[in-house]
């Protein structure tokens, strides 16, 4: 993992005189006093660096916020403070980030700790169901209580003027998807904007992890989001090595990617399908589906798993390659890139699909940049990032993946985009089968002490996870926190859609294609 | 290419008839022309890949007549995932009483049948039969698009 930035952001804050503390760790954190936590997102804003997350945690009595900063190249740093005792707030950082807007709300309703200065307290990931004052993440509330049911209603924004009208779509969709709420104010059928709903399918997944050993935990963070179940707990287990330094083999490094890649693979594969289907061209959708299944019956005969779940464990991996194993693969990510790469042609030749995606949905660079969207969606937007280069981890610090950056930011770019990452996929797991090191695909994982703290970002098929996570004593997990690529990405899809008709938001919503259980956590 | 479609193989995952069974005949009426409502009461998104793979060529769901909805009122068969967040509580309940009679409904996945990773707590329900009646129980996480196919046409007596 690369904390460069760490050192960087350090040196600004001493520079603006603003006091700190730097923990080595690993990770590298750098404790400030709660009264400059703004001040640091503001001198963090103006030196052009992302907000990656913010989040709160308990121990004993005392709240903590924490926040992680990303530069491209220089990494990650780390920021925490603690909030005074008898004071459960904080300094809301959504003045500066509008990415925090999000998070701080999640952190009020499953804390009760307030973002003081947040524009917007209405609850995020709380239900209408949930009592007043609930807050299941503090430490004394127990994961079994069943509270009693509340009825309530959420206050959408609405309507401003009465020119048009308000459509709500969900939680449940018409086709087979998560659901979530989508609230359109729309005149005719254009639609002037969309407020997103979420928190449909929050199984309290943070609380769960507290409750739970590292191996256990693992197989939960693979449960986040079911189709990045690769990307999810790799990125736990990472934490957990780096909180218990414990090295993995580099043999399980280059297997974890090459199932990584694979799934990046799969998931490209099937959304291509899907967005051509969701423009009437099914024959796009039967060709990406025959593929995709084909890479699912590989895995399942491979690593006795469709979806890959359960192959990465903490310190390795749970399954090896032989020759054949390997030849199968090399032979099938072959076959599959080059249809893949005749179905583009096919697709560039398509007018009228292409007269549906050109111009669909278009995120602005500079709205892309503000908002901090991560993955192929940031990168169809010229941004320059992947965590694959920036956190710079094992074995992706040997065989840096060419990104692929392109502008326009619609959903042709996010179609071009999966194309080409497929192509780059099949570089990277050719590469790394022929240079596949030998040796053992499995460490076993010291204990990590009491308090260690873990901190991991993966480049997920959709962009960017990061989880964080604290031991507690005997190797058990005192606080784990992931965000999911979606979190931000959501935000993007709100304003793309301005503008466009409201038949092609299923189209815009498949271009995105965000997780919803990634999300609600 | 030609045509991939394959015979339908047996499940591998457990699969269970539990509940109330149809009258034979209406039954019967659901052969050849079946149409499900697929609901995620707060899946992780994993079963909605291999329910979406029922659609793809090799499996071709709709050879037995049988076809995904988008509305709850032209359904049949109620198809649904997930521990059942608190949160989708209410949208559940509301779509099972949307389905006309006669109808049932098939849990898909370990979190569905038995709550999976998740269990009740003060997020999740937990299965689904603690919400609404439940037909058949298709274990797996998740099952896979035989284990599915399979459970759904047990539930019409199709398949023994």
């Amino acid at each position: 993992m690369n904390f460069n930035l760490s050192n960087t952001l350090a040196d600004w804050l001493t520079e603006r005189t603003i006091p700190f503390k730097y923990l080595p760790g690993p990770p590298p954190c750098l404790w400030v006093s709660v009264n400059d936590w703004a001040s640091v997102a503001n001198l963090a804003k103006q030196e052009g660096l992302r907000l990656v997350a913010e989040w709160a945690s308990q121990q004993n009595e005392s709240f903590f916020i924490h926040s992680s900063y990303a530069l491209p190249k220089q990494g990650y740093a780390l920021v925490f403070a603690r909030l005074d005792s008898g004071n459960e707030s904080f300094p809301s950082l959504a003045p500066h980030y509008i990415a925090a807007v999000r998070m701080e709300r999640a952190i009020h309703d499953l804390y009760q700790i307030v973002p003081e200065g947040h524009p917007d307290l209405r609850p995020w990931i709380k239900g209408e169901s949930w009592p007043e004052q609930a807050s299941p993440l503090r430490k004394d509330f127990s994961l079994k209580t069943i509270w009693a049911k509340q009825t309530g209603s959420y206050p959408f924004t609405g309507m401003k003027e009465s020119v048009g009208h308000e459509i709500p779509v969900g939680p449940i969709h018409a086709g087979i998807i998560e659901p979530g709420h989508f609230r359109f104010c729309a005149v005719g059928e254009t639609i002037l904007t969309l407020e997103e709903r979420l928190g449909y399918v929050h199984k309290g997944i943070e609380k769960h992890m507290e409750s739970r050993d590292v191996d256990s935990a693992a197989r939960l963070a693979g449960k986040i989001s079911g189709d990045a179940t690769v990307a999810h707990t790799w990125a736990f287990c990472m934490a957990a090595e780096q909180a218990s330094e414990t090295k993995v083999p580099l043999r399980a490094d280059y297997i974890r990617a090459i199932l990584c890649e694979r799934e990046r693979m799969a998931n490209h594969i099937g959304d291509i399908g899907a967005m051509c289907n969701d423009v009437a061209w099914s024959f796009m959708q039967m060709q990406c589906q025959r593929l995709r299944e084909d890479l699912a019956r590989l895995h399942g005969n491979l690593f006795g798993h469709r979806l890959l779940m359960d192959c990465l464990v903490p310190g390795g991996v749970a399954c090896d390659l032989d020759d054949e194993k390997k030849k199968l693969i090399r032979e099938q990510t072959h076959a599959i890139g080059k249809e893949m790469s005749e179905l583009f042609q096919i697709y560039e030749d398509h007018i009228s699909t292409r007269e549906r995606v050109i111009g669909s949905g278009s995120l602005a660079t500079r709205d892309a940049q503000d908002l901090g969207v991560v993955g192929f969606i940031g990168r169809s937007c010229e941004q320059n990032l992947d965590a694959r280069c920036d956190a710079a981890y094992s074995p992706y610090d040997r065989h840096l993946p060419h990104i692929k950056v392109c502008r326009g930011g619609d959903v042709s770019a996010r179609l071009w985009i999966r194309f080409e990452e497929i192509q780059v996929s099949v570089g990277l797991i050719t590469t790394l089968l022929e240079e596949l090191p030998s040796g053992q695909i499995l460490e076993n994982l010291r204990t990590p002490a009491d308090g260690r703290w873990g901190f991991a970002a993966v480049e997920s098929w959709r962009g960017e996870i990061v989880t964080w996570l604290r031991f507690g004593p005997e190797g058990q997990i005192n606080r784990c926190y992931v965000r999911d690529p979606s979190m931000v990405n959501w935000l993007g899809l709100e304003l793309v859609v301005r503008d466009i008709p409201v038949p092609d938001f299923p189209l815009n919503n498949k271009s995105f294609n965000c997780s919803y259980s990634g999300h609600d956590l | 290419m030609g045509t991939i479609t394959e015979p339908l193989a047996n499940a591998k995952n457990q699969i269970e008839v539990v509940g109330d069974t149809l009258d034979q005949a209406i039954q019967k009426r659901f052969r050849g022309s079946l149409a499900i409502r697929q609901v995620d009461a707060g899946s992780c998104n994993g079963c909605e890949l291999e329910i979406n793979a029922l659609n793809n060529p090799y499996y071709s769901l709709e050879r037995f007549g049988i076809h995904f909805v988008a509305s709850p009122r032209h359904a049949d068969m109620l198809l649904v995932t997930g521990p059942v967040t608190r949160n989708m509580e209410t949208a559940l309940k509301m779509v099972y009483e949307a389905v006309p009679n006669p109808k049932l409904v098939v849990a898909v996945g370990d979190c569905a049948v038995c709550g999976g990773e998740f269990g009740c707590n003060y997020a999740t329900i937990g299965k689904v039969s603690d919400v609404i009646p439940v037909n058949v129980l298709v274990h797996g996480c998740p099952p896979t698009p035989t284990d599915l196919l399979n459970g759904i046409l047990m539930a019409i007596g199709q398949k023994g």
